[in-house]
């Protein structure tokens, strides 16, 4: 190759923009100003109409589950049953979406594997999880092994399904230009599929966050002593309906934590996708 | 001069259901060592399969490709190939991008640095090392590949339609710098395209592709280089060569 003088540069017009504070966040400012409106709005309209419209036996109201929620933090009960659902979640998600992961990259990978093991993987897939709980409880009894591999079993084929459609995706033009680079079949593998495999893996992880939620509460809900299932079958068996009200306000919060964490990954790993219209 | 590339009765079969589709049938060519062929013809015609095969992409149905004097049997280093489609690495930017074939090949990672900052600045990238391809415009994310491919220092170039989807002022442009970078190199290259001016401007010899990449022309190109794409078209060897070609073209199509 000549050295030559090297092509003009391309040129792009930079513009220094004189932004106020309120014309950069200003859009994200509204719309959490409108939440917090619209959940205030939805608990006082709750608050009032309870003992009013409705009977509080059956909808409670907000103060009742917040001194509830108040009452279990106290005593202990809120942390100790809420710790064994997050427990059971993580653990359930982990093993789930690590088995589901590496068992869709590695057998859509080998497309023929795949095509004689894909209408069995659907039929399984789509059984409902819940009928698997008798099952388990025969198996591993009604502690926390059934909870959490009630939970990985659910997440599993999410985070399976959506990784081997990403494998599946990649562009045969990129595996072609690494193999035009002498790139061997390892290289390939990790250079292009993997991250190509990527976006696949994050919606299933994204899609799996509220699966190992149900999974472990209802495993709790089947059978248990313990979590926070465990405490609304308690709550509800004693027409305690604020209670019941404040464990789903905790598994909700636990649901909102778990998502935030996965789209910040999701944040971490796609900042290569297009450029946001603004 | 020996030839570099030696195609010999190359037929290529796609197989779709039950029928075989031709896409090449019985195609002989040489290729010398050094020389700027470009390969005209209409779409469909098997240019691009052509050069797959070339690259050791696919494997021909029949016959044979030997590239100094050793059969293809799969991808080499030594020959660089430029697809018509956009292959960079989305996830990728620009830097890395074109870092990638040092990165396979074992090239540590600091003469990687300084080899693609060469090339960056070679192909006017300066300042966009950061950015990742859909970032860039078409163009841009072109002159990405083209560095690419140059990166492994390649002795012999592939290039499909490389240009085609460009802007005609932009092409203009990107063919004067393949020229510039192409001359004094030693490169050989085979330039596949459906446009006769561009295969003229370009080519030392053009061979014009029919149905099933029947060699229906191939004919040294005997303009005088340095060419300017403007006088050219006003030149009364050039008008007569762009004449034989669009005839031969309608030939090949015929056939």
């Amino acid at each position: 190759m000549s050295t030559g003088t090297g092509a003009a540069p391309v040129n792009v017009q930079v513009v220094p923009l004189e932004r106020t504070w309120w014309q950069r966040h200003g859009g994200t400012v509204t719309v959490w100003i409108s939440r917090v409106v619209l959940v205030a709005v939805l608990l006082v309209l709750w608050e009032w109409t309870a003992g009013r419209v409705f009977d509080p036996t059956f909808t409670s109201r907000p103060s009742d589950i917040w001194t509830k929620l108040v009452e279990w933090g106290a005593d202990g009960t809120l942390w100790t049953n809420t710790l064994i659902t997050i427990e059971e979640v993580l653990l359930g998600f982990a093993i789930g979406a690590a088995a589901g992961a590496v068992a869709g990259f590695v057998l859509a990978t080998l497309r023929a594997v795949y095509r004689v093991l894909d209408p069995f993987i659907m039929a399984l897939y789509a059984i409902p999880k819940v009928a698997l709980a008798p099952l388990f409880i025969i198996w591993f009894g009604i502690g926390l092994t059934m909870k959490v591999l009630l939970a990985a079993a659910t997440v599993f084929f999410l985070v399976f399904l959506n990784t081997a459609a990403g494998v599946r995706e990649v562009d045969r033009g990129l595996i072609d230009a690494v193999r035009l680079m002498g790139g061997s079949r390892r290289e390939i593998a990790v250079k292009v599929i993997l991250p190509g495999a990527m976006t696949g893996l994050l919606t299933g992880l994204k899609v799996a966050i509220p699966y190992a939620l149900i999974g472990a509460v209802i495993g709790e809900l089947v059978a248990s002593n313990r979590g926070l299932g465990y405490l609304i079958n308690d709550s509800a068996s004693q027409f305690d309906t604020a209670g019941v009200f404040a464990s789903l306000v905790v598994l909700s919060v636990i649901a909102a934590i778990l998502n935030l964490g996965v789209t910040m990954i999701d944040r971490r790993v796609s900042r290569w996708k297009p450029l946001e219209e603004k | 001069m020996n030839a570099l590339l030696e195609v010999n009765g190359l037929t290529k079969q796609f197989v779709k259901d039950d029928v075989g589709i031709l896409a090449l049938r019985d195609l002989s060519l040489s290729v010398q060592e050094g020389s700027f062929v470009t390969v005209l013809g209409r779409s469909g015609c098997g240019k691009s399969t052509l050069l797959n095969l070339v690259a050791g992409l696919i494997a021909p149905t029949s016959g044979t490709i030997t590239y100094r004097g050793e059969a293809v049997t799969g991808p080499r280093t030594a020959i660089g190939y430029l697809t018509q489609s956009d292959t960079l690495m989305p996830w990728r930017d620009v830097r890395r991008n074109i870092e990638m074939p040092m990165e396979i090949g074992g090239v540590p990672a600091q003469r990687r640095a300084e080899l693609s900052a060469e090339l960056i600045e070679r192909v006017g990238l300066q300042g966009f090392e950061r950015h990742f391809p859909r970032e860039l415009s078409g163009g841009m994310r072109r002159r990405v590949t083209l560095a690419r491919m140059l990166i492994g220092g390649p002795e012999t170039l592939l290039l499909d339609e490389p240009f085609g989807a460009l802007d005609a002022q932009l092409r203009a442009d990107l063919q004067a710098e393949l020229l510039r970078l192409w001359q004094g190199s030693g490169q050989t290259v085979l330039f596949v395209t459906h446009d006769i001016d561009e295969a003229l401007l370009l080519g030392d010899r053009i061979v014009v592709l029919g149905r099933l990449g029947k060699v229906v022309c191939d004919r040294p190109i005997d303009l005088p280089r340095p060419r300017d794409a403007d006088e050219l078209r006003v030149d009364p060897a050039f008008v007569a060569l762009h004449r034989e070609m669009t005839v031969a073209l309608k030939k090949g199509a015929e056939a």
